[in-house]
């Protein structure tokens, strides 16, 4: 129990588990299942998204055309990196690196601000063009695919914004971890807390791989 | 802990593929492939995030096969919930209308 | 195995180990948060009894003389509502589950401690909205939040009583994590999958299942708010919207949702089963894998929900026959429980009695299942009482046995006492005759045609109806039964020895109540499941 010998870089084994090898599965096992209950919410989206595509083809062209195609790009370019930098945080956090386990948690962040941001000025271009759906729209397209469209443009809203949602969550808790390492608390030992974010921060970007051809790429007229 | 710690030159081939990945979707889009355009797009997509479930997320290091089972659960029942829902929604028309 | 503990002086255990208000507030021990949940679930129970009382006294007269048809179409919602999200799907699962399933596998807690108390304080939060909801006027959408009647024309609390269910999903979500993990990860030495208790293979099962639907009826009460909200058209005719859409959605939760219901009671059934026979359960590997076939089959078959919505007639029939499939494993776990009857050392017991009861019930409420999986009937039957009977013999015969059956069993267990072994019978007898006395004549009317969620009927419906009423009754007084002689053991029962039953779980293998960490020393695992050889006979029946 607490008599336990493990003390890592004064962070102590939880008391319910044999070892921090268990300790250590049972946390990645756990992020894991999470994963997969955040696959079933964004597919309840991807579903509804499939099914109105299939009925309301044209008016799907129609929505992606008023997508930003090069802002989605950079976009899925940033999450990529983010990707890339978190990966190289978990390894430095392997092998014991603090600076370079701090510099990469930094840029990670940064990277998913810059993908906030971008996406920040997208929506305000949606709402100045009035494609927002509800009282706001006033997009300019012809009659009898404008409510379609409009369905087009809730799903994308509703997706993107949990996506975002699930990304800023992503940067509060990377900032948590940002500050805990600078202050020392991750050794090779014990940098679990910084693979199962990194799990997290991976299972996003996978969100986003998906959602960038569905939504920016259907038709190839790109504004 | 024996974790297995990945060479970061590995992770840097992964993004790099990744990279050009991104940049072939991107290009693709801009030609005209007919009905062939998304299934391209999205098969793109699925490779994008098999190389980051299997590198970046260490599942192809795992060593716990629950987690294997984990990851396809999740795409299997995405598919059923997919699959079954089009059954409905591709079939409504072919009963017809009565006195149409 | 100890005798009985002097009363002079008493062992430390979970309960005593520290008093105050803050200790159970904060506490991280799985024992306190499931005698937490406890409390919170048999209050809610009692809420959604009152609604019923409430349909089921204006259903004795034929005219809806009791209350408007506005009103009735709240009653009959906020039944549906308290009694399926906050009694049902918690029930077994955070009361028993949480108390047992560290002790079963051998471990110290569950693996997130925490994240079980957070799931309780979800709980609660959510249902304090739903109380909230309704003081201040209800929701009338019916549990199924149809739309667009839910999105565009409900003058009630939608969006509230929306987010009351999105957060108890989180609630449950959380539970099924922690049974998921720790089952897996913490697992004594020597307790192989093929040595667990048939309880942890159902509630194994049923994790996974609140894990895969949840977070979809979570993604479906966002749309339905933010429809309603905004005006926006998601769900609406008018602006391209498909209704069948919201039903696809929400009965690819829903229909998992029954079995979240039922899988948990199945377990406890197969434990009390087995001790009150004094046998090993008949097909153990067919029992723990029918769990997880109930678990997988029970995601195909959502459509026949909606057969008369209409759905396409083809994918009605890939459904109806999928439904079909579901139903089989199902049956061997019946038929499996009553070979283990088939000359075992059978004891009468108030677990006993209601497990018995749940496997006649529950086979009644399965078999009119597969009557209305049949396209045609289900045309004649859907939306009457047959319906309602059906469902509710599954989850009041079933599931409600299966958990009065658990909560008797492991009592001693759980509070270190024993109730009275009358009463308890007396109590299960009044239960069984009121529940029939309720439900029988439903089947009835609903097949005579009698529609639900109407507040007047047909003058010759009454008499049936008034045989229901006076069911209900009963049905009230069997339930309040348990409530008093159960608090009552508290103080003045038996003081409970650590295996009264003579049972082969690991949790009765350390004492009543167990210490909070569980074990004096931890588990080793060297018999098989059910292996009765190693245990003592102890005199049951009373």
């Amino acid at each position: 129990m607490h008599g336990s010998t493990e003390v890592v870089a004064g962070h102590a084994l939880e008391h319910h588990f044999a070892d921090m090898g268990q300790q250590r599965a049972a946390a990645t096992l756990g992020m894991w299942v999470f994963l997969i209950t955040e696959v079933l919410f964004f597919g309840g989206m991807i579903t509804a998204y499939l099914v109105y595509r299939v009925a309301f083809y044209d008016a799907w062209k129609v929505g992606s055309e008023h997508m930003e195609f090069w802002k989605g790009t950079i976009n899925t370019v940033l999450l990529l990196c983010s990707s890339f930098t978190m990966v190289l945080a978990v390894w430095a956090s392997q092998v014991g690196k603090k600076n370079l386990l701090v510099l990469f948690l930094c840029i990670t962040m940064l990277f998913g601000i810059g993908f906030e941001a971008v996406k920040g000025v997208e929506y305000y271009n949606h709402f100045r063009e009035g494609s927002v759906p509800g009282q706001f729209w006033h997009l300019d397209i012809e009659g009898a695919d404008v409510p379609h469209v409009q369905l087009f443009f809730v799903i994308y809203f509703v997706i993107t914004g949990f996506h975002a949602l699930h990304l800023a969550i992503g940067i509060g808790i990377l900032g948590v971890l940002a500050f805990q390492a600078w202050k020392g608390k991750f050794t090779p030992y014990y940098n679990n807390p910084i693979e199962i974010t990194g799990l997290y921060w991976h299972f996003v970007d996978i969100v986003w791989i998906f959602l960038y051809p569905l939504l920016y790429l259907i038709s190839r007229k790109h504004t | 802990m024996s974790e297995h710690v990945i060479a970061w030159k590995t992770y840097l081939w992964v993004w790099l593929a990744l990279m050009a990945l991104m940049a072939i979707t991107a290009f693709l889009s801009t030609v005209d492939l007919g009905q062939w355009n998304t299934p391209v797009a999205l098969a793109i997509g699925v490779v994008k995030a098999l190389l980051v479930v299997f590198f970046f997320m260490h599942v192809r290091y795992e060593s716990q096969k629950m987690i294997w089972a984990v990851v396809v659960a999740g795409v299997v029942w995405l598919f059923i919930m997919m699959g079954l829902t089009m059954t409905d929604m591709l079939t409504r028309t072919w009963t017809g209308v009565p006195g149409h | 195995m100890a005798t009985v503990a002097a009363p002079a002086v008493e062992r430390e255990n979970y309960l005593n180990t520290d008093y105050g208000i803050r200790s159970w507030l904060l506490t991280v021990d799985h024992k306190r948060i499931a005698i937490l949940y406890l409390i919170s679930i048999t209050f809610m129970f009692f809420i959604g009894g009152f609604f019923a009382t409430m349909i089921r006294l204006e259903l004795l007269t034929p005219a809806g003389d009791l209350m408007s048809s506005d009103t009735y179409n709240k009653m009959f919602t906020m039944h549906g509502v308290t009694m399926v999200w906050w009694f049902l799907i918690p029930s077994i699962p955070a009361v028993l589950g949480n108390f047992l399933v560290p002790l079963m596998v051998g471990a110290k807690d569950m693996a997130f401690p925490k994240i079980n108390l957070a799931s309780w304080y979800l709980f609660m939060i959510s249902a304090g909205l739903l109380l909230y909801v309704m003081l201040t006027g209800g929701i009338d959408t019916g549990w199924t939040f149809y739309v667009p009647f839910s999105t565009s024309y409900s003058n009630s609390h939608v969006i509230a009583a929306g987010v009351a269910v999105f957060i108890n999903g989180f609630s449950t979500i959380f539970t099924g994590l922690n049974f998921v993990v720790t089952i897996h990860r913490m697992r004594a030495p020597g307790m192989t999958w093929s040595r667990l208790p048939l309880f942890l293979w159902s509630n194994y099962a049923n994790a996974v299942i609140m894990l895969l639907a949840t977070p979809v009826l979570a993604i479906v009460l966002v749309l339905v708010a933010l429809e309603r909200a905004f005006g926006i058209g998601f769900f609406t005719p008018q602006l391209g919207g498909d209704p069948l859409l919201f039903q696809h959605l929400f009965w690819f939760y829903s229909h998992p949702a029954v079995y979240i219901m039922i899988l948990p009671s199945m377990g406890v059934v197969s434990e009390v089963v087995s001790t009150f026979c004094r046998k090993r359960i008949f097909g153990y590997a067919f029992v723990a894998l029918a769990s997880i076939a109930i678990a997988v089959l029970g995601f195909l078959v959502w459509a026949h929900h909606m057969f008369v919505s209409g759905m396409s007639a083809y994918a009605a029939m890939v459904f109806s026959l999928l439904s079909y499939c579901v139903a089989v494993p199902s049956a061997i776990k019946v038929f499996n429980w009553t070979s283990t009857m088939y000359k075992g050392s059978i004891s009468m017991a108030t677990p006993m009695l209601y497990a018995m009861g749940f496997i006649g019930l529950f086979t009644m409420g399965g078999l009119t299942g597969l009557f209305v999986a049949a396209l045609g009937v289900d045309v004649h039957v859907t939306d009457t009482y047959f319906i309602v009977a059906h469902f509710h013999y599954i989850l009041v015969g079933g599931a409600v046995m299966g958990y009065m059956a658990g909560i008797h069993f492991w009592w001693p267990k759980i509070t270190g006492r024993m109730y009275s072994e009358v009463w308890g019978k007396i109590a299960a007898g009044v239960i069984f005759i009121g529940f029939n006395l309720t439900f029988f004549p439903q089947f009835v009317l609903g097949y005579l045609g009698m529609p639900r969620r109407y507040h007047a009927y047909p003058p010759e419906f009454q008499v049936l109806n008034t045989l229901s009423t006076a069911g209900a009754s009963i049905l009230a007084v069997g339930y309040l039964l348990p409530l008093l002689y159960l608090l009552f053991s508290l103080k003045y029962g038996e003081v409970a020895t650590d295996n009264p039953w003579g049972a082969t779980g690991l949790e009765w293998r350390t004492t009543s109540p167990p210490p909070t960490a569980n074990f004096e020393e931890s588990p080793v695992v060297t018999w098989e499941a059910y292996d009765y050889s190693s245990i003592p006979e102890v005199p049951v029946a009373r």
